[in-house]
């Protein structure tokens, strides 16, 4: 078996603005192989040159992207250790009552964060499973959020789709705990991101988390479950 | 044979022809599979994922509309990605037989095909007016785009529906490296890997870079299949040195695992961990050293394919099976109906010593046949 460190193989959705911004930069710094989604060409190519990251072009509610994108974070890199659902959608904004609420709007939060994530998991399964044979991480890291847990009113629609990530998160990791590959939700708390903007416009920034702690949280709970080979690696560069 | 021409891949209706060890032939449901395996035995998969190999595009000196099929490349490695090997066809797609389509303009090396986003050049002709040595003028991060964008399956008139990514990865599929998907593998899912894993069945995989079937040229099908790189992990030598250890199964699933597996045991005696390129053909004369069953589709005689299970079964056992086939009402083709096939004892390495005694000695009779290297060998520059 190898003992040499081993660098991780990270992709990331969502990735040019926010927390996935944030994990691109806080990864990277740490020596993670990263490669990152997001729907602006001209964008990926500014946060790809920044950092020195893999930029690819897409989008996870789009259903003919997810093979596209599997195939480039796959075939660029020979390989996948961990896969960070982090790209949402709000639903309808300005957030609204259920009752409000177009049922177009309510559609694009569960196809963005709950069927994309799905399908790209599912595309990228062989992946992680094959670097789990290979005594490398096997990591899919789902971003959550208190909206999934508490009954907040108006928050119907992303609230909902995050409650369902959440919960197919646990399912799906029971399934595949005999095959090595570890799923997880986690809330990184209300961040000072353009989403949150979107969402709660009159917010006092000065209370709002940075994502980019966030990130350096999310960062020691993926090294966490990765086995030494590269947790070390991942530990060492912070 | 029926044609199954629809992208099911695991259909509730697949069936299963199983040949035991001793030439007993029986018809069962695929779903069965796992009935038909020991606790101990070593299962091996290719996890490779399919590239998007075949490119439409725009031969540039004559204007001439072109189907790029890439089919060779020299190792695994995922920044390797500039240079191909390629079969061109002429205008058409996979609607019409490949026997029947029409041969691109006259290739000449230095000559550029603009392929979607990406711009090849010829850099070799390699014998034949339709196989061509190309090289990207692109990054390797463009080439994986420009694949991801434009390129499409390669597929066969029996399909006529266009065939997408996920028709043809196999639930395991990982690192994108086949040419065509090695589809022996749509017979597993999770659920059968569980079932495995409950049973004591041992699940292994290597990475393999499976090659076109059928180019429509006699004279290019006769160098089939070209030299393919492969991965042996770590821990499928390990799963392979206990089953031989212990006595027990190897059960391949697709003629590359048998490919892969069989040509490292020739080279070093034993499967060993790492990179290789296979490049022997497989056939009636092949003394298996690891693989004891194979699950595979139904193949025609005379294909590649079905030489390989000759390595396995005497032609009158085959024959039998293959009335079976007919009779039966068996799908043939990628998406069809498979068959399990154990060698008799005397077929393989089995109840003779370890191949991991003599790991380090080179074997002096394995079939190689250094003479015909195929042309991606002769662009590996490697006779392995």
């Amino acid at each position: 078996m190898q003992t040499h460190m081993q660098t991780p193989r990270v992709l990331i959705t969502g990735g040019t603005s926010g927390l996935g911004l944030a994990l691109v930069r806080e990864l990277t710094a740490r020596g993670a192989s990263v490669a990152f989604v997001a729907r602006t060409a001209e964008r990926v190519a500014a946060v790809a040159r920044e950092h020195g990251a893999h930029g690819i072009v897409g989008d996870v509610a789009q259903k003919h992207d997810i093979h596209r994108i599997a195939l480039q974070a796959t075939g660029a890199r020979g390989g996948l250790d961990v896969l960070v659902n982090n790209a949402s959608d709000l639903g309808p904004t300005p957030l609204a009552l259920l009752g409000d609420t177009e049922c177009e709007d309510f559609e694009r939060a569960l196809v963005t964060n709950l069927l994309g994530p799905f399908r790209l998991t599912k595309a990228l399964l062989g992946s992680l499973a094959a670097s789990a044979r290979e005594g490398r991480g096997s990591v899919v890291l789902n971003i959550s959020s208190d909206a999934a847990v508490n009954a907040y009113g108006r928050w119907g629609a992303y609230g909902s789709s995050k409650a369902a990530l959440a919960h197919m998160t646990r399912i799906w990791n029971e399934e595949m705990a005999s095959q090595g590959v570890k799923l997880l939700a986690l809330d990184p708390g209300d961040m000072d991101t353009p989403m949150h903007a979107l969402a709660v416009p009159d917010a006092d920034r000065a209370t709002l988390k940075q994502p980019s702690a966030a990130a350096v949280e999310i960062a020691d709970a993926i090294a966490d479950l990765l086995p030494a080979v590269q947790s070390t690696a991942m530990r060492r560069a912070s | 044979m029926i044609a199954a021409d629809k992208p099911v891949q695991r259909s509730p209706d697949s069936k299963l022809l199983h040949v035991d060890a001793a030439g007993r032939i029986r018809s069962v449901p695929r779903s069965s599979l796992i009935e038909l395996l020991e606790p101990g035995d070593v299962v091996v998969a290719n996890d490779a994922a399919t590239l998007p190999a075949s490119l439409h595009g725009v031969h540039v000196q004559t204007g001439a509309a072109i189907e790029v099929r890439l089919a060779a490349r020299a190792s695994l490695a995922s920044a390797d990605v500039l240079r191909f090997h390629a079969v061109v066809f002429g205008s058409g797609d996979h609607r019409t037989r490949t026997e029947d389509r029409a041969l691109p303009p006259p290739l000449q090396p230095g000559q550029r095909l603009q392929l979607g986003s990406l711009t090849a050049v010829i850099e070799q002709m390699l014998g034949h007016p339709r196989l061509v040595a190309i090289r990207f003028d692109n990054s390797a991060a463009e080439v994986w785009a420009g694949l991801a964008r434009h390129g499409r399956p390669i597929q066969y008139a029996h399909m006529p529906q266009p065939l997408q990514l996920w028709d043809v990865w196999t639930p395991i599929a990982a690192q994108p490296v086949a040419y065509e998907p090695p589809s022996a593998g749509f017979a597993l899912d999770w659920q059968l890997l569980a079932g495995f894993a409950s049973r004591g069945i041992v699940f292994a995989t290597i990475t393999h870079a499976a090659g076109i079937s059928s180019t429509g040229d006699a004279e290019l099908d006769r160098l089939l299949p070209f030299d393919e790189p492969y991965r042996i992990p770590p821990a499928t030598e390990q799963a392979l040195r206990r089953a031989s250890r212990r006595g027990r199964r190897v059960v391949a699933i697709g003629t590359t695992v048998v490919r892969a597996l069989e040509h490292s045991a020739g080279r070093f005696g034993g499967v060993l961990a790492g990179d290789g390129v296979a490049n022997q053909r497989i056939g009636p004369d092949t003394q298996l050293r690891v693989v004891n069953g194979i699950l595979s589709g139904t193949h025609e005689p005379g294909t590649s394919h079905y030489e390989l299970l000759r390595a396995f079964a005497d032609d009158s056992t085959l024959r039998r099976a293959d009335r079976e086939l007919d009779t039966g009402g068996f799908r043939t083709h990628e998406f069809g109906d498979s068959v399990l096939i154990f060698a008799t004892n005397a077929r393989t390495g089995r109840g003779t010593r370890s191949p991991y005694t003599s790991r380090f000695l080179r074997a002096p009779d394995v079939v190689q046949e250094p003479g015909r290297l195929s042309p991606a060998g002769r662009l590996v520059g490697c006779s392995c």
